[in-house]
Formats: structure tokens, C-alpha cells, sequence
């Protein structure tokens, strides 16, 4: 694995690229999919920090409800505390990363399935407190009229944050932002360690590593993001429910996440746009939204039968495939970075 | 309060049973293939939506709606051995996830074929037997009383007859049992079709009691796993023991709290299971 630390011209001119893609994209689109992009850039952040998690080898079932609980904490400081709409985001998101410390201690001594299985009993846990208790959470119906995002009002500049356009750009924002911090940790001496917990615990936990300490750290850096993913919803839906944080939403995450791939960074990135693009061209283009779990499994059933590494394993294939014609080497790497 | 204590007996002796018969079938799975299913809650759904359709719809008795229930299920177990777990033999994890994929192909085809509202299934029986205050209806007594038989049954089979031998040698070293010249894909076969038979049993005896629903699988499946753990994930007898105890305390809970502390409950005592003795509480070293 040999890591290019400088960016070449290509490499600038996908980047440009990528810029102008996002920044032009909610002109390009009706307003209902402008809806859908703040949800897409949402959902992005969801599945990359999911990604983290799983680079130390478990499988969770309480990511989205971590996000919940980001969810659930911004939107409980804003309207009860009246704490200021982007400092309950962070408490809500430092509120989550708290949690997966506590829950860490009864988590992190299981593996594999009994870790599913755990983590999946820990988040349920979590949600039916919240439907359980209406107060203050509200009970099945959750919290409503959660304070929106405030209003830039520079004079000369107005920017109304319950449009989605302008939405979409502060998501944008806060996810690059986000992207950026949870790649330096991969490929930061933690992350490296993560990776060799994966595949040799063991062997790992006898040269000294805390293999107990880096499992609790990606799972509390994974739910944090997960909470920041979980607040920017909040504060534009404005109302939070037991029910969207349940397992379904959870066996999408696991979709997006397994369909894209997970060995490299970009692998639940492909896989979130991808799918949510033929959902959006295929059921609400042809009208037949109840085929959707449908549609859904027998993707997935197809990936994990057909495709086990996910569609980055077709942009590396392709990317190897540029590459091998020599003379095009550096129009290939540009390529797979579009991508 | 005696009355009381019995009636809420007899409701916890019915949730016990069919739980039962759900959780050994996920356990028989999971010893012979390796591999949990989390389709399994979609199983005993699609056994009751046989029953709306066969007893409710067609007009056929109940008894032969329930066997077609079970016939039906237990092919779609061998379908689903034959399609995703023989394929994904080498990748656990692929299996649970092939599994989880067509869950929920199971759900659409029940909303697109029967709608999202809960169906109505005739009663089949209106007696019931009363014991001082309490009293348990037949339709409850017919689903305690097949358990008893079906688990009767399939120990029988698994423990006397040659076939039997072969499941549990599968479920304890595969390739040891391969060795022997034991049909590693016809074992596998017959273990999901039994696994996923009892499922679909399940759902077909309750499917009078619980108006059947596309989702009505997924608290089945949450509870299934809970009694898996709590018996500890290869034992059948486990599997048993576990699900008696968790329906008289889930049934207690619900009836002196309410349904979601209940639930609560249910899950902290699968997490402290999970903590202290993961091998569950009447794991067995070996599995099945």
C-alpha cells in the first residue's frame, strides 16, 4: 500500500471537479431533491463514521442509535436548556461520544456476533427509554418544535437556514470537515492500529497495543460523529421520534455500507449515492415506493453473493486496470478519485 | 390474587410454547450451519400469512392450513440454503447478512400480496377451560399442546433415528462428519427445513391470536435472540429452558409495569447474560 503524499496536477484538477459537482449540485435539482441531498450529506457522514468502527472488526448495531442519541441530546439542550443551536449540536454529538464510553465496558467484552447481537440489546435499550419516558423525551411521539438552525443576518447578507439549498451547505461543510478528521485518524498510528486489531487481536494485544482502549476509541469517535450526523437531522426535520432511529434505518446503514465496501474510505460513500440514487430515479420515478425493501435486499443479497467487497472493488479493478496501461497512469488515479 | 397469578401462568405457559418452538428452530440452524438467521422472525410470519390465506381465505380446516404452513416454510428454509447459505458456507457473517437481505424481500412480498393492515383470522375454537378464576381458551391449549408434541417429536428424531445422528454430528464438527460420508448439503438442507418448519408452525398456531402483520416478525426475531443467548446459542434444551423463563418474566412484568419495561427488561437481562457468561446460562461447550 503506497501512499502518494503529494497531490499531483490530476489529482487538483478531480478535486476542482469535485468542488464544483457539490457546490453546484441544489441548482441542478427540484426542491424536493434538494431535501434529498441534505439527507444524502447526512447519511454520508453516518456511513463513514460506521466505517471506522468496523475497521477494528465489529459489526454494530447501535450506530443509529448513537446517532439518536446525538439527535435527541442537541435537540433536548436547545429547548430546554436554551443552549445555543450550534453549541447543543456539539453537546448532543459529545453526548453520544459519552455514552459509547460508558456502554464500551459491558460492549467490549464480546466479539464478533455476541457483539451484534450486545450492541443491537445496548441501543435498544436506549430507544425504548426514550418512548418509554415522555419526560422528557417525549414518549413514541418524541420531541417536536426543535429550534432550527439561526439565521446568518449580515445586512447586506441574509441566510435563511430552513431553506435546504442553504442547508445543504453547512451540512456540506460540517461533513467535509468531519470526512477530513476521521481520514487523518485512519491513516494516523491509531488507525494503523485498528487495522492490525482486526486482523491479528491477538497477536496485537502480546506486542503491547490496548487493543481494549483502541476498540472503545473507535467506537466513541465512530458515535460522536454518528451524534453530530444525528443533531444536523434533528434541527432540520425539527421533530425527532423513537421510531426513526430503529433497527430498520440501522439494516440500511449495514446496506449502504456493505454495498459500497469497506476497505477503502470512500467504499460507504459510493455505496450511500449510489443506492440513494437508483431509490430516487427507479421507486419515486416509476411511483412503486412499497418494492423499496424489496429492491433493497435483493441488492444486497447480489453484493454479498457477487460483488463481497463492495462496488470500491470496481473502482480499484478499474483503477488498476488504467493504471496497468502505463502511459495512462495518471489520468487512471484522477479517474478512480472521481469516482 | 391466586386467580391472578394463574391466569397470568397460563398466558406465560402459551408465550412460552410457541417462543420455543421459534428459538429451537433458530438454535438447529445455527448448530448445523453455522450461521444466524436473521430471517427467522419473517418465517413465522410468512407461516401465518399461510394460515390467512389457506384457513381464512381458501376456507380449508385449520389443521391442514397449519401443515401447509409448515410444508411451505420449511421449503422456503431449503431455499434459502440453497441460494445464500450454501453459497456464503466459508463467510458466517455473509450468511447472517444474505439473511437480513431476504428479510426484508419476505416483508414487501407480504405488504404487495396482502396489504399492511392486520389480517383477520376466524377463531377456530371458542371453548375454553376454566380453572377457578382463571381460565385458558383451546386455541391457546392447541398451540401449548403441538409444542409439547413437535419438541417431543424432534428430540425423538434427533436422538434415535440415523438421520438424527448425522445433524448432530454436522452440528458438532462438520468437516469430522464429512469424514464419515455424511452429506454435508443434504444435512444442512434438512436441518433448515426443520429449523424453519417449526417457525413457520409457530406462526400458523398463533396466527388466530395475533392478527397477523408484514412486521409481525420483528419483535419475534428481538425475543428469539434473547432467548438464544439467555440458553446459551447452541443448546436446544437451552433454547427451551430459556424461553420458558423468559415468558413468565416477560409475561409478569408486562402485567404488573407495562409491555415496554417488560421489553426493557427482557434486553438487560440478555446484555448481563451476555457480560458473565456468554456460553448462556445452560450453554454446553459443544453446540447442539
Amino acid at each position: 500500500m503506497h501512499e502518494r503524499n503529494t497531490i499531483s496536477g490530476a489529482g487538483w484538477i478531480g478535486i476542482l471537479a469535485l468542488a464544483v459537482v457539490l457546490l453546484a449540485v441544489p441548482h441542478l435539482v427540484s426542491f424536493s431533491q434538494q431535501e434529498l441531498l441534505v439527507f444524502l450529506t447526512i447519511n454520508v457522514l453516518l456511513v463513514v463514521s460506521y466505517r471506522l468502527l468496523t475497521l477494528t472488526g465489529e459489526w454494530s448495531l447501535a450506530h443509529v442509535v448513537m446517532m439518536g442519541v446525538g439527535a435527541y441530546g442537541s435537540a433536548l439542550y436547545s429547548k430546554l436548556f436554551g443552549f445555543p443551536v450550534p453549541l447543543a449540536m456539539l453537546a448532543g454529538a459529545v453526548t453520544a461520544g459519552l455514552i459509547a464510553t460508558v456502554l464500551s465496558f459491558p460492549l467490549f467484552r464480546m466479539k464478533g456476533f455476541y457483539f451484534l447481537i450486545g450492541s443491537f440489546a445496548a441501543g435498544e435499550v436506549i430507544r425504548l427509554i426514550w418512548k418509554r419516558f415522555t419526560d422528557p423525551f417525549g414518549g413514541p411521539k418524541g420531541i417536536q418544535r426543535i429550534p432550527g438552525f439561526p439565521e446568518i443576518d449580515l445586512g447586506f447578507l441574509r441566510v435563511d437556514f430552513y431553506q435546504p439549498e442553504n442547508y445543504y451547505y453547512f451540512v456540506l461543510a460540517v461533513v467535509l470537515v468531519s470526512l477530513w478528521v476521521l481520514y487523518r485518524i485512519e491513516r494516523s498510528r491509531i488507525g494503523l492500529t485498528f487495522h492490525a486489531i482486526h486482523w491479528q487481536d491477538k497477536l496485537s494485544e502480546s506486542v503491547g497495543i490496548d487493543t481494549f482502549g483502541h476498540r472503545m476509541l473507535a467506537f466513541v469517535v465512530a458515535s460522536f460523529f454518528a451524534g453530530v450526523a444525528g443533531a444536523l437531522y434533528a434541527h432540520y426535520l425539527s421533530t425527532v421520534n423513537p421510531n426513526q432511529f430503529n433497527v430498520d434505518t440501522m439494516v440500511y446503514v449495514l446496506i449502504w455500507t456493505i454495498v459500497g465496501g469497506t476497505s477503502r474510505w470512500y467504499g460507504p460513500i459510493l455505496g450511500v449515492i449510489a443506492l440513494t440514487i437508483i431509490d430516487e430515479v427507479i421507486l419515486r420515478g416509476i411511483g412503486a415506493d412499497q418494492w423499496r425493501p424489496l429492491l433493497y435486499g435483493a441488492i444486497l443479497i447480489c453484493a454479498i453473493l457477487f460483488l463481497p467487497n463492495g462496488l470500491e472493488s470496481l473502482v480499484i479493478r478499474a483503477g488498476e486496470a488504467l493504471r496497468g496501461r502505463s502511459a495512462s497512469a495518471v489520468t487512471g488515479a484522477a479517474g478512480a478519485e472521481q469516482e | 390474587m391466586s386467580d391472578f397469578l394463574l391466569q397470568t401462568a397460563f398466558n406465560a405457559s402459551y408465550a412460552a410454547s410457541y417462543m420455543a418452538l421459534i428459538a429451537v428452530g433458530l438454535v438447529l440452524i445455527f448448530g448445523v450451519m453455522g450461521v444466524i438467521n436473521f430471517a427467522h422472525g419473517e418465517l413465522y410470519m410468512a407461516g401465518a400469512y399461510a394460515v390467512v390465506f389457506f384457513y381464512a381465505g381458501l376456507g380449508l380446516p385449520f389443521i391442514v392450513a397449519v401443515a401447509i404452513g409448515l410444508v411451505f416454510v420449511g421449503c422456503l428454509g431449503m431455499l434459502m440454503e440453497l441460494a445464500l447459505f450454501r453459497p456464503l458456507r466459508t463467510n458466517p457473517l455473509g450468511g447472517l447478512i444474505a439473511s437480513i437481505g431476504f428479510l426484508l424481500m419476505l416483508q414487501t412480498v407480504a405488504v404487495l400480496g396482502f396489504g399492511l393492515r392486520n389480517q383477520n383470522v376466524p377463531p377456530v375454537s371458542q371453548g375454553r377451560i376454566t380453572v377457578g378464576g382463571a381460565f385458558l381458551t383451546y386455541e391457546r391449549l392447541y398451540v401449548i399442546l403441538a409444542t409439547v408434541g413437535l419438541l417431543l417429536a424432534l428430540w425423538l428424531f434427533l436422538r434415535k433415528s440415523k438421520f438424527g445422528w448425522a445433524l448432530r454430528a454436522c452440528a458438532q464438527d462438520r468437516e469430522a462428519a464429512s469424514l464419515q460420508g455424511i452429506s454435508i448439503n443434504q444435512t444442512a438442507r434438512y436441518a433448515m427445513f426443520i429449523g424453519a418448519g417449526l417457525a413457520g408452525v409457530a406462526g400458523a398456531l398463533t396466527a388466530p391470536l395475533v392478527a397477523p402483520t408484514p412486521y409481525m416478525g420483528h419483535t419475534v426475531i428481538v425475543t428469539a435472540f434473547i432467548i438464544i443467548i439467555v440458553g446459551g446459542i447452541g443448546s436446544l434444551e437451552g433454547a427451551v429452558l430459556a424461553a420458558i423463563i423468559y415468558a413468565f418474566v416477560h409475561t409478569f412484568v408486562t402485567t404488573f409495569f407495562d409491555g415496554v419495561i417488560a421489553n426493557i427488561v427482557g434486553l438487560l437481562l440478555m446484555l448481563a447474560v451476555l457480560v458473565v457468561k456468554p456460553q448462556g446460562l445452560f450453554g454446553v461447550r459443544e453446540r447442539a
